[in-house]
């Protein structure tokens, strides 16, 4: 094996806030990496057992919100006898940074893993200041 | 324990309920690489099978390896995380490694018939019992 590390189990990370959600059951907040490229801020995030189409992405005022629904649909008819780690829907929101251009956000999902691009506004470009 | 699902607004809450009950149970006892090794499964029965999942996400398909010998399931393989470069980090949460995990289920497996299915980061294992582990029921004369 090459020298890549052992991989950890995470505990989920159950969603705490200060409003209650209208349905019931316990929602978690996704691992998520966030890094900025130079004309875009890029958003991964760990959302394993949704469906794309269950997936919601928002962008208002400034605060990104993604809210993933699972298909529990799945484990019908299924006796759990043994488990290690819960289900549950995801929910998480950042504080965005940047002055997004929201017509150009794209998203896509890949093996549970849902990546969005939210491009830098062009009204509102970066100022680099020269330190004299 | 059931986890009946009849109100589709209660299924999830009860599932959830279910598998928090089943949670450090001792079904597979000593028998496991025990908890906290990558990646959590969860074991479910179905009839006299074994369905066996785990969220693995952002693992491809053939970065997975999964053997089965009798009562004896492996799974391995590693997880990348790449963004390239020139790019500046704001936050990092998620881990890339490699995970070797070894389970010994408590009955025999039918090899042949295992079915796996990796879906949205899911991985299912559809387990049937071996057809010479089952029951059989004895006639009285």
């Amino acid at each position: 094996m090459s020298d890549s590390n052992i991989l950890d189990t995470m505990e989920k990370r159950e969603l705490e806030s200060e409003q209650e959600k209208t349905v019931p059951g316990k929602h978690y907040v996704p691992y998520t990496d966030i890094f900025e490229e130079n004309d875009a801020l890029v958003v991964v995030m760990e959302i394993p057992g949704v469906d794309r189409n269950d997936t919601k992405v928002h962008v208002d005022k400034g605060i990104l919100s993604v809210e993933a629904k699972i298909n529990h649909a799945q484990y019908d008819g299924l006796t759990p006898v043994y488990t290690e780690y819960n289900i549950g829907h995801y929910s998480r929101s950042f504080n965005l940074s940047n002055e997004i251009d929201q017509e150009g956000i794209t998203a896509k999902t890949d093996d549970g893993v849902l990546t969005l691009r939210l491009p830098k506004s062009k009204d509102a470009p970066p100022r680099r200041i020269e330190i004299s | 324990m059931m986890a009946r699902f009849s109100d589709p607004f209660e299924a999830l809450l009860n599932m959830q309920r279910a598998l928090d009950r089943s949670k450090l149970s001792d079904w597979l006892g000593h028998t496991t690489t025990s908890h906290g090794s990558y990646p959590p499964v969860n074991v479910f029965q179905q009839g006299d099978d074994l369905v066996v999942t785990a969220e693995i996400p952002g693992v491809k398909k053939e970065d997975l390896d999964i053997s089965i010998k009798r009562n004896q399931l492996r799974i391995s393989g590693k997880k990348e995380v790449d963004y390239g470069e020139n790019l500046s980090i704001h936050r990092q949460e998620r881990t890339a490694g490699s995970f070797d995990r070894t389970f010994n289920l408590p009955q025999e497996i039918e090899s042949d018939d295992v079915k796996a299915e990796l879906k949205d980061g899911v991985l299912s294992l559809f387990l049937p019992r071996a057809e010479k582990d089952r029951a059989k029921s004895i006639s009285i004369e």
